[in-house]
């Protein structure tokens, strides 16, 4: 079909409507014992349409838009697996989805088991003593156990501990989260492989150290092989050891962040378990700790009594409440499912061979691109763009080629360690031909990059629309259907 | 070793040539860099795999020890009609499967969704500016409240009214104990804000903002004439709660002078799904916008002159500010902000006055029913529009079990005697003839 640019707003025509309620048999006009200046005074401009408008214009939208379904997504610390069909059927389950949060919570067993269920699941697999599920998304995530963090100083009437050491290589919401949360940020330098390095790490652990927060394997996809020898020293000060999940994919079914000695961390059940990421949300961010934090986890939280009976409590120790009911309840249905759909064993594989992908296409690129760091990497890995670094083609520029050949970028530009970064993960979902036609299409690219040099640098040349105006957009923004209109 | 699962496709095969291209000998090579006392060697207390007859009759049985009830309570979950149209487009996998629309070349359908959404969510609030989601009215607060503090530069407190429902006071709560803001509770009079007392706490001038809700926790319509202007002249700002399927009929935050709105987007239709996923709605005025948490979305034009979507004022967030951002969000509730854009493009502004008509006379007729017995009375005789709070001498506990065995869901117990009612244009007078029914055996 032709190029589709309406926006909903455009095709509205007084008078239609895409909606049918029943008939008002009440006999009050409520509305009316309202006093009229507590009543709106202007109508809202919104659109009005028939449902068949409603219909085609957002299954045209649809169409512009790339999802895992449409193809391979080679997306850094995104973790952009396969979104399992079956968990959408079973979050969408009457027997859940007409449940309140607020229902006495005998008539709610079901929902509590499954949230109780998971939680363990989870505490199976990263190796804590218990989870919360619910903060909504990996940066939710990142704050609840930071907060849990400092409830457990503030505990201890451990008022000093106001600061968190954050690598320069982490992920930007550690610090946000960090600052959020009322910690004070002390970056630590990162070696040359993206690791800590110990000596640099000394003086900075002292008893204003409330801990430190890391990503392993860190953001270049390489592990940190002194992980134990940090924890004890982050111990030794007094300080807890955060995990941030966003790169639990690799270790998962082979390592358990709970062994290595970290005391808090999250997971982004829409990375590690396949819950799909919806455009950028909803997610779920999930909190483990060790034991002596259980207390410390928010309200609410649902627990089990010794009849096998499920029940929410709200602790006088937790840290408070980060949600206003359960967080996520539907995407913790499909991580249930994944879980449940893999079992103990098959989930084994999944760490494993999303290792296998990434080293794969490290391996089969090296020859092209420049690895700054040899060796095996986890489950994704840094190319600081082309080797050949004469024909003047950015990793910006080969990302939007990418686009035209029908894969999706790569992430770009981070970690900032590297002027050019290229960050490939391919997760454990894709296959061995789609991971060659990706090789295939990137060397195409470096020889375009060498050849044609101007091919590239204009790309993308046949997505359905081409480079965007983003100074414009930011120096004048245009926010809403009003604001275009007058513009 | 073959990994035979359905969601992980290699074969013996595959893993051979792809471990010789690499130079391994095996798997468990690519792992030898992780010390050995660290590598996972026992095994998982989670069942084996399940095929998908397994897991459907596992999740058909754990549903069956939920109740299905009628629901007469909301408290921040209403049970709204939900049409049939948004699951369909919900389930199109474009969207739901699509990451965040950093590569807007190829991401026009999301961008333009949440262009959409942001155009409703200001038509609704009166609002400047919107983003693109927050994760829940609670916590979209919580963010307000953050905001208003770093916008007064050097001032910490804040003033939220008690009548702010419980719930997202809660999350204010615990926000502002581990950010260090002040945030100070003023206690309502009569169920609503007590504006004398906020009046006479702006006067110290150490005051960022003001948090009050509409409709509040017992569900009353409350009257802000004069709030907005003594908290501006204190140089403090306002934030108001409101719910933005009421907003097609109720004073507009805008139109209450207030800078930043917020709320949940629940009940524009979503499934109650137990809690989640909802999603929490911020405008604010265009002064405050480059202080705005969360993503946002602009019009602009690409290389050919087409007009096009893009994210923007990217200079906020964390991926660029770390620990300078405005906050800490990054993934927020997208796939919600389409179920917000779709129920809103369905019902229009009509289809909005409508399910707030129905939704208001049912709760009204219900309320006559219900002080027509004469267990209940009305402690505060305060306008509402379809929740509301009444005071009783039955005891709740025993009779919202009464309820929930027959069927229903009562309303939530608030203590002392005083029970919150919820009513939605799902409701039928039939229901409501048979709830009272049975309040009544008592």
């Amino acid at each position: 079909m032709k190029h589709y640019d309406k926006l909903i707003f455009e095709l509205s025509r007084p008078g239609r409507k895409g909606y049918q309620l029943p008939a008002d048999s009440f006999g009050v006009d409520g509305i009316k014992s309202i006093p009229s200046d507590l009543l709106r005074q202007s109508d809202p401009e919104l659109p009005e349409v028939s449902e068949l408008d409603v219909v085609r214009h957002y299954t045209n939208l649809s169409s512009k838009n790339f999802g895992v379904d449409t193809g391979f997504y080679p997306l850094g610390s995104c973790t952009m697996k396969y979104n399992p069909k079956i968990n959408e059927e079973i979050a969408a389950l009457p027997e859940f989805s007409a449940l309140h949060p607020l229902q006495d919570p005998e008539t709610a067993q079901g929902a509590l088991e499954l949230y109780w269920n998971l939680q363990n699941a989870l505490a199976q697999l990263a190796g804590f003593a218990e989870f919360t599920l619910n903060p909504f998304a990996g940066a939710h995530g990142e704050l609840t156990g930071l907060m849990v963090m400092r409830s457990y100083h503030m505990a201890r009437g451990d008022k000093k501990r106001t600061k968190v050491i954050v690598p320069d290589s982490a992920h930007g919401t550690n610090p946000a989260s960090a600052m959020v949360s009322g910690l004070q940020v002390v970056e630590v330098k990162s070696r040359p492989n993206g690791s800590i390095d110990i000596e640099d790490l000394k003086p900075l652990l002292s008893d204003e150290i409330a801990g430190i927060m890391m990503t392993n394997p860190n953001t270049l996809g390489m592990f940190e092989t002194e992980i134990l020898e940090i924890a004890k020293l982050v111990h030794e000060a007094g300080g807890l050891l955060y995990y941030d999940g966003a790169n639990f994919n690799p270790l998962l079914g082979k390592v358990r962040p709970g062994d290595m000695g970290f005391d808090i961390m999250h997971i982004n059940l829409h990375k590690t378990f396949s819950t799909p990421h919806g455009g950028g949300g909803p997610g779920s961010g999930p909190v483990g700790v060790a034991a002596h934090l259980v207390d410390f986890l928010p309200n609410p939280h649902v627990k089990k009594d010794e009849n096998g009976k499920f029940y929410v409590d709200f602790g006088k120790d937790a840290l408070g409440s980060v949600s206003a009911f359960f967080g996520n309840f539907g995407v913790m249905m499909k991580a249930y499912a994944y879980i449940l759909s893999l079992g103990k064993e098959g989930i084994r594989n999944v760490g494993p061979m999303a290792t296998l992908n990434a080293n794969y296409i490290k391996e089969s690129l090296k020859d092209d691109y420049l690895l700054p760091i040899a060796g095996a990497c986890k489950h994704e890995f840094v190319f600081d763009g082309l080797k050949d670094k004469s024909t003047g083609v950015t990793t910006l520029n080969v990302a939007k080629r990418l686009l035209d050949y029908g894969f999706h970028a790569p992430t770009i530009y981070f970690p900032l360690l590297f002027h050019e970064s290229m960050m490939i993960e391919p997760t454990e979902t894709e296959s061995l031909e789609t991971l060659d036609e990706f090789i295939d299409v990137m060397h195409k690219v470096a020889k375009e990059a060498r050849e044609t040099p101007d091919v590239v640098k204009d790309a993308p040349l046949s997505t359905i629309v081409r480079k965007l105006d983003e100074t414009t957009a930011a120096k004048n923004p245009i926010l809403n259907y009003k604001a275009l209109k007058n513009a | 070793m073959s990994c035979s699962s359905r969601y992980i496709p290699h074969t013996e095969d595959d893993i051979k040539v792809m471990l010789e291209r690499i130079g391994a000998k095996s798997i468990d090579d690519l792992y030898a860099d992780i010390p050995s006392e660290v590598i996972f060697k026992g095994e998982y207390d989670i069942p084996s795999a399940m095929s998908e007859i397994e897991l459907r009759n596992h999740l058909k049985s754990l549903g069956e020890k939920n109740s299905q009830l009628t629901v007469f309570a909301g408290g921040g979950a209403y049970d709204h009609y939900s049409p049939s149209v948004i699951s369909h487009l919900l389930a199109r996998s474009e969207f739901y499967t699509a990451y965040t629309p950093y590569q807007p070349e190829i991401s026009q359908g999301t961008l333009q969704y949440i262009f959409e959404y942001q155009s409703m969510i200001c038509e609704l609030t009166g609002m400047d500016a919107s983003n693109a989601s927050m994760y829940d009215g609670a916590t979209a607060t919580a963010e307000a409240m953050m905001m208003m503090v770093a916008a007064a530069k050097k001032k910490n407190r804040v003033l939220m009214s008690d009548t702010v429902s419980p719930r997202v006071a809660e999350v204010v709560k615990t926000y502002a104990k581990f950010h260090g803001v002040d945030l100070c509770v003023v206690e309502g009079k009569g169920g609503v804000s007590d504006l004398d007392s906020i009046y006479s706490q702006l006067e110290a001038g150490d005051v960022a903002g003001v948090i009050v809700a509409s409709p509040n926790r017992y569900g009353i319509v409350e009257d802000f004439s004069g709030l907005s202007d003594r908290v501006h002249a204190a140089k403090a700002l306002l934030t108001m709660y409101s719910d933005p399927s009421a907003l097609a009929v109720l004073r507009t935050p805008a139109e209450w002078g207030a800078d930043i709105a917020c709320g949940d987007g629940q009940s524009l239709g979503m499934p109650l799904l137990f809690g989640g996923p909802y999603l929490g709605f911020m405008a604010c005025s265009k002064a405050l916008l480059r202080k705005m948490p969360g993503r946002v979305v602009g019009a602009t034009k690409d290389a050919d002159g087409k007009r096009a979507f893009v994210l923007t004022l990217q200079a906020r967030e964390q991926h660029i500010r770390r620990e300078k951002a405005t906050s800490n969000i990054c993934s927020n509730q997208s796939l919600m902000a389409l179920y917000v854009t779709v129920y809103v493009a369905l019902m229009g502004k009509n289809g909005l006055k409508e399910v707030n008509r129905l939704s208001c006379d049912g709760a009204h007729y219900l309320y006559d029913s219900l002080l027509a017995t004469g267990r209940f009375s009305d402690p505060f005789g305060k306008p509402f529009l379809k929740e509301f709070t009444l005071k009783t001498d039955i005891d709740v506990k025993a009779l919202n079990r009464r309820l929930s065995d027959k069927g229903f869901m009562g309303g939530l117990d608030l203590g002392d005697g005083l029970v919150e009612f919820a009513v939605t244009e799902k409701r039928t007078r039939e229901e409501i003839d048979q709830f009272v029914k049975v309040i009544m055996e008592a």
